[in-house]
């Protein structure tokens, strides 16, 4: 199997967000960055089918500028053969822009799976894999939880609310990584070293518009403050509870 | 000029999640002084159509190719697509069901788009520009976005908009679509249904358990109240991570994203990443017998002390509360 594993460089789950002044952006002080955890799982689930195979490629490719090239070394010590940077340099991006650079790259690559986190916990869109979909005219199976390859077609199982969906999918198709599809891994010291050697290529973007820009960034509105009611008194929450229509 | 609802429906009615689209798509097509149409896909009667009547909709387009009664991620896009087309909608709104989540990015390539997933406010119009707000670094953030191309395509935060009542006429027209052997590159087999329970994502109120519970054993404390209030039963990472509780049931960033009209958070400490999944419930519970629980910070009402004391005290006021109702 080919696979391309497109990755997010997003704050660790732990951060404390805050933004700069001017609300137009993160604040990066201090924030430690790392690989979305579910394009984790995709990066996992692609050098799985390479271990069992003992043949394949992996290729981890992240739409970004300089600052996203940590993050591509650490998916190559957890096992990708090679990683693309796409040079975004300063321009503005929004996920049609990320989904029309990774589909001008993909296109004519012959890559069998394009995978993707369900969602990047940073930009919550739920975007780029769908519109890099219809961008290249592939199947999309979204938050897949299951993928077994076999010849020409591949079975997968799809998260739904409450169940799941089981799903045959020709090949190539694109997919979006939900928990379940893998586990997580943590690259080990000979993983680490041999990423150093691994090639990291930087290719220009391609010219495109983003459709969408960021006017502001803040903190969710915070509550007024809690009312607490006596743990003897219990009721009384239940009280105010029908009185305010809550139940 | 338009605005297209994705009508999606669930064995043939339609969830309070499309109706919640419906409502919020209704108000946009005021502001844009255009008519709010609808595309229905399947087997949908009559009656459950006219419903979308009620939240202003004026015209339902169905499409009743038999190949798409189920999903198809490719045949419901070129469906969607082609009605926008047709009736050149300026936008199109759907909720953020799994489905929906599935197709609207690929509308959004197909018509050349701007995009905006999990809208939280209805936007203001501003000459081609629609700007609305968005929860952003999973619920640690909001963000106001503007749209920048003709067409937009939204998907609505489930729970933010609530429904609202517009009455009209919606005429039902169908709307010639066939569907095509290269719409089923991924085809649904079929579905497996692991829960039969309230879905959080939808539920009014929502009942939560952590750690503080101390084992699998003693959730039916929790389920019994969840009972008594028709509300959807959830839990934190580790509680899933042990297997105490389904994985479905975890909420958090790493979770699933809820919010309810009321979360009850009993035994949760108030771990960042779980507020991230929960902070935008309007109203907040927390019953913790620690007084430092971060939970606090957030919580509209608080209770300090043991679980296992408080929530038979709480079950027996609900059930005399109801018993007061009936
Ligand atoms: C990458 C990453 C992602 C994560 N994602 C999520 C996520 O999505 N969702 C999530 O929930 N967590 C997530 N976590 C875990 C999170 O950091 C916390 O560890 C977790 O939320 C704690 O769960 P808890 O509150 O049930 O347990 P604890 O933190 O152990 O809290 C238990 C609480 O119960 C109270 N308690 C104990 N006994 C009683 C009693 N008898 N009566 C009343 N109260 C009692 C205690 O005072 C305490 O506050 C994530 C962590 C990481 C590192
Ligand atoms: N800048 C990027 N470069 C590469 N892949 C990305 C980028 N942004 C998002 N993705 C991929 O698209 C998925 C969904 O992101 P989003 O649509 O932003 O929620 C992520 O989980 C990644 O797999």
């Amino acid at each position: 199997m080919k696979s391309l594993v497109c990755i997010s460089h997003v704050p660790d789950t732990t951060t404390k967000i805050q933004y700069t002044a001017d609300g137009k952006a993160l604040d990066k002080n201090g924030v430690t960055f790392i690989i979305n955890p579910y394009d984790e799982l995709g990066l996992v689930r692609a050098i799985e089918f390479k271990e069992q195979s003992g043949q394949g490629n992996v290729t981890v490719l992240c739409v970004g500028n300089a600052e996203v090239e940590p993050t591509l070394r650490k998916a190559l010590a957890i096992g990708a053969d090679e990683a693309v940077r796409i040079d975004t340099g300063t321009a503005e991006i929004d996920g049609l822009y990320v989904a029309q650079q990774i589909a001008a790259y993909a296109k004519d690559k012959g890559f069998d799976f394009v995978f993707f986190g369900k969602e990047s916990i940073e930009s919550n869109g739920s975007e780029v894999p769908g519109m890099v979909a219809e961008l290249l005219d592939l199947p999309f199976i979204s938050q897949a939880i299951k993928l077994v390859a076999e010849a020409g077609s591949a079975k997968l199982q799809r998260e739904l609310d409450g169940g799941y969906e089981s799903i045959v999918s020709s090949i190539p198709a694109v997919v979006s990584c939900q928990k379940g599809i893998a586990e997580w891994r943590i690259p080990n010291m000979r993983g680490i070293m041999m990423a150093k050697s691994k090639q990291l290529a930087v290719v220009p973007a391609i010219a495109a518009e983003v459709a969408v820009t960021t006017e502001k960034l803040q903190l969710p509105i915070v509550k007024s403050g809690c009312t607490y009611i006596d743990a003897d008194d219990a009721g009384k929450l239940v009280e105010i509870l029908v009185d305010k229509g809550l139940i | 000029m338009s605005v297209l609802l994705f009508a999606e429906n669930a064995n043939g009615k339609f969830k309070k999640a499309t109706l919640e689209a419906a409502s919020y798509a209704s108000e946009l097509a005021g502001k844009l002084g255009v008519a709010l149409h609808a595309v229905s896909i399947g087997n949908v009667a009559d009656d459950e159509l006219a419903k979308l009547g009620t939240h202003g909709v004026s015209k339902v387009h169905t499409i009743t190719d038999a190949a798409l009664n189920t999903f198809s991620d490719q045949g419901y896009t070129r469906a969607i697509g082609e009605v926008a087309k047709a009736i050149g909608a300026k936008s199109v709104v759907m909720s953020q069901s799994y489905n929906c989540k599935a197709v609207a990015p690929r509308i959004a390539a197909r018509l050349g788009a701007a995009m905006v997933s999990g809208a939280s406010t209805n936007p203001t119009v501003d000459g081609e520009n629609l700007v609305m707000m968005r929860g952003t670094n999973s619920g640690k953030g909001l963000e106001t976005v503007r749209t920048r191309r003709a067409v937009s395509v939204i998907t609505v935060k489930t729970n933010s908009y609530g429904l609202k009542e517009t009455p009209t006429t919606a005429a039902v027209e169908a709307f010639g679509f066939a569907s095509q052997a290269s719409d089923f590159g991924a085809k649904s087999v079929e579905i497996v249904k692991t829960a039969n329970k309230i879905s959080i994502t939808e539920a009014d109120t929502v009942v939560s358990g952590g750690r503080g519970f101390k084992g699998p054993e003693n959730w039916g404390l929790l389920e019994k109240m969840a009972d008594l209030l028709g509300a959807g039963t959830a839990c934190s990472k580790p509680v899933a991570d042990m297997d105490w509780r389904p994985h479905h049931e975890h909420v958090g960033q790493t979770g699933i994203q809820i919010a309810p009209n009321l979360y009850i958070a009993i035994g949760i400490s108030g771990a960042i990443q779980h507020l991230a999944g929960v902070n935008s419930s309007k109203n907040i519970v927390v019953i913790n017998k620690d007084p430092e629980a971060p939970f606090f910070k957030i919580a509209d009402y608080g209770i300090v002390g043991d679980l296992f004391e408080i929530l038979p005290k709480l079950t027996a006021a609900i059930e005399k509360a109801k018993a007061a109702h009936a």
